[in-house]
């Protein structure tokens, strides 16, 4: 699971409010290379909850993604490949997913994190 | 179209079967026939079923896989016209259909594509499969798109659903094992209708869903459910074999008018404007 797919994430358990974002609990990591696509990069920038990701890779210790991002940095290719890097060449193989609110704990397991809940939770 | 050529090879009339039996059955005589269809038709993108992960628990590619895949292929020039930034497919199985997609899209290249499905087996399924097409995709294991919901409101632009949609007892429905993958309860619709509940919020304002069905699943009272919600409907493919007649629906938001080449249907001959639910009335008589 890939840090963009982690952006996309919530703990939807019935009665929860805020199940976003969920915190990362790392296992394992794996880094498989990719082509940059900046296209791709500066479409998904929007959609992203940007301190989600922030705060996602400083648990994955990648440390070099800014708290804030000024659309100029869009355009620079440094900062660029370290948002690729983050987003989509690291991925979360083995680990788990925590709700902030109830701390439900969502494995992730040979890189599928598994939302499904409980009967007694929907 | 070299895609329109393509819809007819691959349909075989299977003897008589059970509704569930049937679809397992059925893959032996793809596997049979698949060879040579794929060297007929070397322009087509879509998942090599060499490449597909098998699992005996996993539904494997098959016709209602290929119609869906079909009409994706029959809908390319719309799809890549469309530049969809977000692909979900919900119940992905072996990874066939979403697969596919992804080479489908290839050429834009600025698709981010996702699958979900209740199994964990088959997500793995999935994994290996878009792996071993060179793809990256991510893969949640969920009931249809919960968790996904929130994030993603407003935000898929093609949602791609082959639900389980074989008429069967109620407490087949997500039974274990193989059976989940086509159990769909009364009139094969219980999973159906959950789904439609969804799309609505699932969808931008440009977004796409497309649906395989079954006549015993009622497509044309599923379009009028889809039409209270405000989505326009058409039948892009439909396939008949000896047991089941499959349509693959797609819907869009009625309020977005559409001009462009729209032509697999008839397979060529230039462009159609999108139509509407209201002028497809006639079309769907034969249903009822």
């Amino acid at each position: 699971m890939r840090l963009l797919t982690h952006n996309m994430l919530a703990c939807n358990i019935k009665g929860v409010t805020k199940g976003f974002p969920l915190a990362i609990e790392v296992t394992k990591l794996e880094t498989k290379e990719s082509e940059m696509n900046p296209d791709f990069l500066r479409h998904i920038y929007p959609k992203l909850d940007w301190k989600a990701l922030h705060d996602a890779a400083h648990t994955l210790g990648l440390n070099d993604i800014p708290e804030q991002v000024e659309p100029a940095m869009l355009e620079d290719e440094d900062f660029l490949q370290k948002f690729h890097h983050a987003l989509l060449e690291v991925h979360l193989e083995e680990g788990a997913l925590i709700c902030p609110e109830t701390n439900r704990r969502f494995p992730v397991t040979k890189g599928v994190p598994n939302m499904l809940l409980n009967e007694d939770e929907v | 179209m070299d895609c329109v050529v393509e819809l007819e090879k691959h349909t075989t009339v299977d003897s008589l079967h059970s509704p569930s039996s049937l679809r397992i059955n059925r893959v032996k005589e793809h596997r049979k026939s698949f060879s040579s269809w794929q060297v007929a038709s070397p322009r087509r993108r879509s998942a090599s079923i060499r490449l597909v992960a098998r699992h005996p628990d996993v539904y494997e590619p098959c016709d209602d896989s290929f119609a869906l895949v079909d009409a994706l292929l029959a809908d390319k020039v719309n799809l890549l016209e469309q530049r969809p930034s977000l692909c979900l497919e919900v119940g992905c199985g072996s990874g066939y259909v979403i697969t596919s997609l992804a080479l489908i899209l290839g050429d834009v290249g600025n698709a981010q594509f996702l699958a979900t499905d209740i199994s964990q087996t088959a997500a793995q399924v999935t994994r290996e499969t878009l792996s071993a097409h060179g793809l990256q995709a991510d893969v949640v294991v969920t009931d249809l798109v919960h968790g996904l919901e929130k994030r993603l409101a407003g935000s898929v632009d093609v949602l791609v659903f082959n639900p389980p949609y074989v008429p069967t007892p109620e407490h087949e429905v997500g039974a274990a094992g193989i059976t989940a993958t086509w159990a769909g309860g009364e009139r094969g619709r219980v999973v159906i209708d959950r789904m439609l509940t969804m799309v609505d919020n699932l969808l931008s304002t440009r977004g796409w869903f497309y649906m395989v069905t079954l006549t015993a699943n009622n497509p044309s009272e599923i379009c009028q459910i889809m039409k209270k919600k405000g989505f326009a409907s058409r039948i892009v493919i439909q396939r008949y074999t000896e047991e089941e007649n499959l349509h693959v629906l797609k819907f869009w938001r009625e309020d977005l008018t559409f001009d462009y080449d729209y032509n697999s249907e008839t397979g060529g001959g230039g462009a159609t404007p999108q139509s509407s639910f209201s002028s497809k009335m006639s079309r769907f008589a034969f249903w009822k």
